[in-house]
């Protein structure tokens, strides 16, 4: 496939955004200013954008822990992201979820998610309200390696083929499960092995390149929109930060060596190099990107930190929706 | 249609479910054996051939996709009813159920709505053990996000799952195993009970009993032979146990002094022991005896008949706990 430089620019812009907004999170939280846990999409931005890109807007993702860049490669605003992170009531959630549980509805993004595993069964109902209503809409589940061994993925993913419903299962294979290598949880090298088991295709890409999994996303996705069923896409990647946090206690279970050979892979300046050798864009492009979305960071922050805290009045708003009238 | 038109417990959740799904496109329902089978209890029959495959959905045997289907669904639009054969199993997909439906709006800050209906069967009396025959709605009732609706006769069966469908939150119907062919009177119009109503089913003056789901006809059957000593037992069945209606629990402490609380689960944490809480935090100055407590002995479930219809609280048991409450002076 043969994308336009239009094209090509988007998937960049969405990958800068998400690497601004992980790392100002990460100094934030170092300065103590975030509350609660934080994991980092840095490194990854190549699989959610990749995929994101190759969705409108009225379709559905669900996402993991490690959510933000679901979030923004979705369309996320800077603003009610930060403000979310702080915990204040002009955040995304009111500040009732934070990190974990950011989310916007209207753009189809149906929660980051705190249990590992259980956005897949979620996904599986939103592509089966799609194929319901048939308007064509397509439902993606992100879900890291460690997921797949959970029940819940596997029952998805079965429903899903068996229903034959319009998603895709999208895998962010970090090669972590938390602090665990992979290769101590699964007797498997590609969890795109087990797409068969269930009768879906699957592909493996190189989550690095972002083109490489906008490439497969597309066909995924068209699969899925056209009424092809499931279909699993691999992504191949890695978390430049820790499981959790930027330095993690300085925890030590990857050597430095194996960091710096994947950073070395950066999916976003190895994209901006492919970009300018392939005279689609040049250094000065980058130079204002980045700089633009810079100060939509610095404004986010302002903004987060001049907003208010909830009142404890809204502990009890939002448990259930008012049903006034009803009955 | 007459008025006496009489229908089982079973045939009256099915007719409510069949007048949502006419009345709404966007009702659907998905589970196991629930399509051309018509559910292993029967309460789906019929709905398949009526309403197509697409809208009546046999599912895998896999509970946690099941609920997480109704979550997907109703988060982005639909209307769903999806069924867990047995209650017992809503442990299979406790994280879907607890850590998601019930918490997404609120994580969400708002942003979120949930209609759906998560549909079970409860209770014990069929030889059926440990893991077929619960009573698990005080697990259900402790988790903020969710209502828990537990009928006790056909009447109330279809307005309660009519309200159920039409109610914005997530919420659980518990149909008790042992009275789905209980035959009553039900209209045969569309008719909604408003969830967290609860009923007095029998006015009295000297004790109240506070029963549902099947206690709650087994506390008419106590209040027939206590009548005949002279005991007049006011019945309320909460009907809806979370929200559960306090203020009338509380109203009919305050006017016969003396409670009650028949269920069938274990006793011990049960929702009985939060109703007399209730009760003697908001009522404590009205009260001639402490507030009583019905249930089940703190073991799993037994198998055989000889045990499991001593280990099943019943009218006999709910007769001598109202004479105990009455003899305190």
């Amino acid at each position: 496939m043969d994308f336009s430089s239009a094209k090509q620019f988007d998937l960049h812009r969405r990958m800068v955004r998400i690497r601004l907004f992980e790392e100002a999170a990460g100094r934030l939280a170092e300065a103590n200013k975030l509350p609660g846990f934080l994991h980092l999409y840095v490194g990854e931005e190549a699989v959610a954008s990749g995929v994101c890109g190759a969705l409108n807007d009225d379709d559905h993702i669900t996402s993991t822990h490690r959510g933000h860049g679901h979030l923004v490669a979705k369309g996320g605003d800077f603003n009610r992201m930060m403000a979310e992170l702080m915990g204040k009531s002009t955040g995304y959630c009111k500040g009732k979820g934070g990190s974990m549980h950011i989310s916007d509805t209207s753009l189809g993004m149906l929660g980051a998610n705190g249990i590992v595993g259980a956005g897949s069964p979620i996904a599986v109902g939103a592509a089966f309200a799609n194929k319901y209503r048939g308007k064509g809409q397509v439902a993606v589940a992100f879900f890291g390696d460690g997921s797949t061994n959970i029940g819940a993925f596997h029952e998805a993913a079965n429903m899903a083929c068996a229903l034959h419903l319009p998603i895709v299962f999208a895998c962010e294979n970090n090669e972590y499960g938390e602090f665990t290598p992979r290769d101590k949880t699964m007797a498997i090298t590609d969890v795109v092995d087990r797409a068969a088991g269930y009768g879906m295709p699957g592909v493996i890409v190189d989550g690095m390149d972002v083109i490489a999994v906008h490439e497969a996303a597309v066909e995924a996705v068209e699969r899925a929109r056209q009424g092809g069923g499931p279909s699993m896409i691999e992504a191949k990647t890695y978390r430049f930060y820790n499981h959790h946090g930027v330095q993690n206690l300085g925890l030590k279970y990857r050597s430095d060596e194996e960091v710096a050979v994947w950073k070395l892979r950066d999916p976003i300046f190895t994209f901006e190099d492919r970009m300018i050798e392939n005279g689609v864009a040049t250094r000065a492009n980058f130079d204002d990107i980045w700089a633009e979305l810079r100060a939509d960071i610095d404004t986010a922050i302002q903004f987060a930190e001049d907003s208010p805290y909830p009142t404890p009045d809204q502990i009890l708003v939002n448990v259930y929706t008012s049903m006034t009238g009803a009955n | 249609m007459s008025d006496d038109r009489k229908l089982t417990y079973a045939q009256a959740f099915n007719e409510a479910v069949s007048q949502m799904m006419e009345a709404d496109p966007d009702v659907f329902c998905a589970g196991e054996d629930i399509g051309a089978f018509g559910g292993v209890f029967g309460t789906f029959a019929g709905l398949q051939a009526k309403f197509g495959e697409k809208r009546v959905v046999d599912t895998p045997i896999s509970e946690q996709a099941i609920v997480g289907l109704g979550v997907g669904a109703s988060v982005t639009g639909l209307r769903p009813i999806v069924d867990l054969m047995f209650m017992d199993f809503i442990c299979v997909a406790f994280d879907q159920i607890v850590n998601q439906a019930a918490k997404l709006k609120y994580m969400f800050g708002g942003d979120a709505t949930l209609p759906m209906t998560i549909t079970t069967a409860g209770g014990g009396g069929l030889s059926a053990a440990a893991q077929h025959s619960q009573s698990l709605e005080a697990l259900l009732c402790h988790i903020p996000g969710l209502k828990v609706v537990m009928p006790s006769n056909p009447y109330d069966m279809k307005g309660l799952m009519i309200s159920c469908i039409k109610e914005n939150n997530p919420t659980v119907m518990i149909k008790h195993k042992r009275l789905l062919g209980m035959s009553a009177p039900v209209p045969t119009e569309a008719y909604g009970i408003p969830l967290g109503k609860g009923n007095i089913i029998r006015p009295g003056k000297d004790v109240t009993i506070v029963a549902y789901a099947r206690m709650a006809n087994e506390a008419l059957i106590a209040a027939k032979e206590l009548a005949e000593d002279g005991i007049d037992c006011e019945i309320i069945d909460p009907r809806t146990l979370q929200p559960l209606d306090s203020d009338l629990l509380i109203d009919s402490a305050k006017k016969t002094n003396r409670v009650l609380v028949a269920q069938e689960a274990v006793r011990f944490g049960g929702l009985g022991a939060e109703i007399a809480s209730q009760i003697q935090e908001l009522a404590f100055d009205y009260l001639d005896a402490p507030v009583s407590r019905i249930g089940a002995p703190f073991s799993p479930v037994p198998f055989s008949p000889a045990l499991e219809s001593h280990y099943i609280p019943d009218s006999k048991s709910i007769v001598k706990g109202v004479r105990d409450v009455m003899a305190r002076r």
